[in-house]
């Protein structure tokens, strides 16, 4: 057990809130200098994992370890970790200089060092002129940068992030994901991230968890878990699939247990064309088609009843490839279907 | 077209201001005429129009002992009763306003009760209190007194700034390395700073003119009020009297102010709910 | 194996067992104003109601303390009957009283008043509020002295047998307005009014604005809308304050030994007994009166929606 290269161990967490299980038996390794998110629906227990590695909370069952030191009952004050909340949690009034070299002056660094130090900080996330100014003075991404800077310049082991860009609007977001990836690859410090938007977490991470009702489902690097999802929730909630149970399952593949293909996995041509050496086969006919810009997506009614999303891309002009009525026929290779077991 | 500034009936009709008008005189007039009395030449009488105006009568009452001597003890009670209604006031709020407990309804009503009842009440309840417990009144059943019913003035005004904080920012400190005691003092007491010392304005106001309970946890001690009472039910020199109510004016005056002053930005105005 | 927090400086450590047991945390931030709130004042509340149950031995002049009601009984001889029905006849007024005059001055406040006139005013309103009773009494015994400012500008105003005719009202009236039941009267009203604005005040802002557009959106007046939509939500506001005005009436014994006659409140009454009479059974049975009068006309007043009103 390589307890030095683990950054964060959870082994059989517990924490319930009365009848309700916030986090239900959960346990994972983070790796030392790993961009890991933990993703997953509201009430799924991941700001919970994340508050209790901070210290917030306290784990009714099971042990956590920080940097192969345990934490039980350790105040978050005395742990390695450092976060940024979701609404930034800036002192209203404190300046962003004294914002940012709050730990410093809590650990009683000298104030010209503090100074050098927060100056350094602010420079690294693009903040140098603003180190007088009050947060009601800043606009949100501002202030999530401070809040960064702040965390940050105590060179923590490990950095919780938690959901701190959903107060952004969809461009920035976008720009602040980028700076992020780039920022902890620049430190190398371990950044845990809590998400519910999985197109973020799939962008950013090296490794992540999906959680669903205090559980974690799956476990893996992002592709592993787009391409392989182990259950049907993951197969629904990252990305969007199509998911083939009991009757149908059987129908479309001889078997009956559970599959899911996503949509834009399948080729979607006229009914007549032929279909090629070991791929499912199935004909429909197009209930309704949607517009999306670089994409199209088509809810095919499929003979014998059941429905399929099919996605294409739309390569030629905005014309849809078949319109609403139309008999078409679905196919996708065999080796493109995941089958699903229960939640892990 | 409506202006922005208004309220959302628009302008007002002319009976409505002038019922509004006459109201709001009603409540300020009287004031207006102590001060008045306060410069009268008569020292007999209430006789108006006034026979003249003079200033000797301040002068007069800075020499009169007694008032002097009450108006010091009244002060130094209000300051006592003050902090301590400061410092347990606070208590109560950080406790109310972090957790959910068992009776936390009935906290809040407690502390209300002692300013909910009539003076009377509380003021006898002490006194026998104190009979049983054989404690002879003296300064510190005054402000005994006193602080027990300042307590949920502070409370409310703490209270109130407590409720519009963010507990993350305690959390975020915890999270910097700062344990409890430094988070307090670097965190909390910045953000409740104002709210306390609105309520402790309202409190030294409130304890500096109180009477119905001090005169019942009282010993021989005379706060300004317990003078003034007398003075009222057998005057000696009626004018005197009329400058020292000019004072007790402007020194409760300029806490309400001030108090006005620090919370005026916020949506809790302090001691709207008196 | 928690070493952390065994270490550090006793500080620390104290910090840690606090943040760790919320719950000794609660319990130490609770103790203090619990400890002088529950046991001196509630204490000594329970003590007076306690006494009521005693009496007075009528030789001896001394209390028994043996469990008797004929204190209470005592409550019910016509003279001590009279003193209630005083009392709560003069809150009943100034409570309406009160309320026809704050209504105007609250609805400008809210719905007419700019920002900075509707900060003026709530100055205004509370600053006697808060300012000495005392001095505020004071100034209508002033004001209503025979000497005094009503009689000279009602000479003025040749309105003197107006006066003269207010004053031969039988009870009511009196030799002079400071020594009559309306002098108490109007010293009441001034003195409670502010504790029926700002409730009335706070109803009141919880009218939308939106209710009114949509009122007359439908078709009503602006009379109907105020009858129909405002009256009706302002309500509770005017309860809430008529708790106010209502209970500090039942309580106060220093407005009518100032100005009025002689005829005891209930306040006058139980500072008599408890004093130069040592009657403290009776004073403890007199209190318990007006606490159980104001004890149901909260429940009703809650009734009315008046506790969302304060």
């Amino acid at each position: 057990m390589q307890q030095k290269k683990t950054a964060v161990c959870f082994d059989g967490v517990a924490r319930h809130f009365g009848e309700v299980h916030a986090v239900d038996n959960v346990s994972f390794e983070i790796g030392d200098g790993e961009f890991f998110s933990m993703l997953g629906p509201s009430g799924s227990g991941k700001t919970t994992c994340l508050r209790l590695i901070a210290g917030f909370e306290q784990p009714d069952a099971g042990h956590i370890a920080v940097h192969g030191v345990n934490v039980d009952g350790v105040p978050p004050y005395e742990r390695d970790v450092n976060t940024v909340f979701q609404d930034y949690a800036l002192f209203p009034h404190m300046t962003v200089s004294e914002n940012v070299e709050y730990g410093l002056m809590i650990r009683k660094v000298a104030p010209g060092e503090r100074r050098r130090q927060s100056r350094e900080m602010l420079a690294l996330v693009k903040l140098e002129a603003l180190g007088d100014r009050k947060p009601n003075q800043l606009s949100g991404g501002q202030r999530q940068r401070v809040a960064l800077a702040r965390a940050l310049i105590n060179r923590p082991g490990v950095l919780l992030l938690d959901e701190p860009l959903g107060a952004l609007d969809l461009k920035l977001r976008e720009q602040m994901q980028e700076e992020l990836k780039s920022l902890q690859r620049q430190v190398g410090i371990t950044f845990v991230y809590v998400t519910h938007d999985q197109n973020e977490a799939l962008a950013m991470s090296d490794r992540l968890a999906v959680f669903n009702h205090g559980r974690i489902e799956q476990i893996g690097a992002p592709a592993d878990i787009y391409e392989h999802p182990a259950t049907a929730f993951v197969a629904g909630f990252v990305g969007v699939s199509n998911i083939c149970e009991g009757g149908l399952a059987q129908r479309l593949s001889g078997n009956p247990q559970p599959f899911a293909i996503r949509p834009e996995k399948i080729t979607m041509t006229a009914a007549n064309e032929p279909v090629p050496d070991g791929w499912f086969s199935v004909a429909g006919r197009v209930r309704a088609v949607t517009y999306h810009g670089a994409t199209t997506r088509y809810a095919v009614a499929l003979d014998g009843g059941g429905e399929l999303a099919v996605m294409r891309q739309n390569n030629s002009g905005g014309r849809p490839a078949a319109a609403a009525g139309e008999t078409v026929r679905l196919t996708w290779p065999r080796n493109l279907n995941q089958l699903l077991g229960g939640p892990a | 077209m409506r202006s922005k500034s208004r309220g959302a009936g628009g302008k007002a009709g002319l009976p409505l201001k002038l019922a509004a008008a006459a109201g709001v005189m009603f409540l300020h007039v009287p004031l207006f005429f102590i001060v008045l009395y306060a410069f009268s030449t008569d020292d007999k009488s209430f006789v108006f129009p006034l026979p003249g105006l003079t200033i000797k009568w301040f002068a007069v009452a800075w020499e009169r002992e007694d008032i002097r001597a009450a108006l010091s003890l009244s002060l130094q009670v209000a300051t006592i009763s003050t902090l301590l209604a400061m410092a347990l006031g606070t208590l109560a709020a950080a406790a109310v306003w972090r957790s959910r407990f068992f009776g936390r309804e009935a906290i809040s009503l407690l502390l209300i009760l002692p300013i909910a009842l009539p003076g009377i009440i509380t003021g006898i309840s002490l006194r026998s209190a104190f009979n049983l417990a054989g404690i002879p009144f003296s300064f510190w059943t005054i402000v005994i007194g006193h602080a027990t019913f300042c307590i949920v003035v502070v409370y409310n005004n703490v209270l109130a700034r407590f409720r519009r904080s963010s507990p993350a920012l305690i959390e975020a400190s915890m999270d910097l390395g700062a344990n409890g005691f430094q988070t307090f003092r670097y965190v909390v007491l910045p953000g409740i700073a104002t709210a306390l010392l609105a309520g402790g304005m309202l409190a030294f106001a409130l304890s500096f003119d109180e009477v119905i309970v001090t005169t019942f946890t009282a010993g021989q001690q005379t706060t300004l009020p317990i003078w003034m009472l007398s003075e009222l039910v057998r005057p000696r020199q009626r004018p005197v009297t009329n400058v020292v109510a000019v004072f007790v004016i402007a020194v409760t005056f300029i806490p309400i102010l001030m108090a006005f002053y620090l919370t005026r930005d916020t949506h809790e105005v302090a001691g709207s709910g008196k | 194996m928690s070493a952390a927090a065994a270490r550090g400086p006793l500080v620390h450590r104290i910090s840690s067992a606090l943040y760790l047991h919320p719950r000794l945390f609660l319990l130490l931030l609770l103790a203090p104003p619990l400890i002088w709130l529950g046991i001196i004042y509630l204490g000594s509340l329970f003590a007076l109601l306690l006494q009521s149950f005693f009496y007075i031995d009528d030789f001896s002049g001394n209390i028994i303390r043996e469990f008797s009601m004929a204190t209470y009984g005592q409550l019910l001889t016509i003279a001590n009957a009279d003193v209630f029905i005083r009392t709560a006849t003069m809150a009943a007024a100034v409570t309406i009283a009160a309320a026809l005059i704050a209504f105007p001055i609250a609805y400008y406040m809210v719905r007419h008043a700019s920002m900075r006139m509707k900060a003026l005013l709530y100055l205004a309103v509370m600053l006697p509020l808060w300012s000495s009773y005392l001095v505020r009494v004071y100034a209508w015994k002033l004001i209503l002295a025979k000497e005094g400012i009503v009689p000279w500008f009602a000479q003025q105003l040749h309105l003197t047998w107006l006066l003269d005719a207010a004053l031969s009202i039988p009870v009511i009236g009196g030799p002079s307005l400071s020594t009559s039941y309306i002098g108490s009267f109007l010293v009441f009203l001034y003195i409670w009014l502010p504790f029926m604005i700002l409730p009335i005040v706070a109803a009141l802002e919880r009218v939308p604005a939106s209710l009114t557009e949509a009122s007359a959106d439908l078709g009503a007046t602006p009379r109907e809308t105020f009858r129909k939509v405002i009256l009706p939500l302002a309500f509770p506001g005017v309860v809430a304050g008529s708790i106010f005005t209502f209970s500090l009436t039942l309580g106060d014994y220093i407005i009518p030994g100032i100005i009025g006659n002689s005829r005891p409140f209930i306040g006058q009454a139980v500072y008599q007994l408890q004093g130069t009479a040592g009657n403290i059974p009776l004073a403890a049975a007199f209190t318990v009166v007006p606490v159980v009068i104001m004890a149901i006309y909260l429940l009703v007043a809650r009734r009315y929606g008046a506790f969302d009103a304060l």
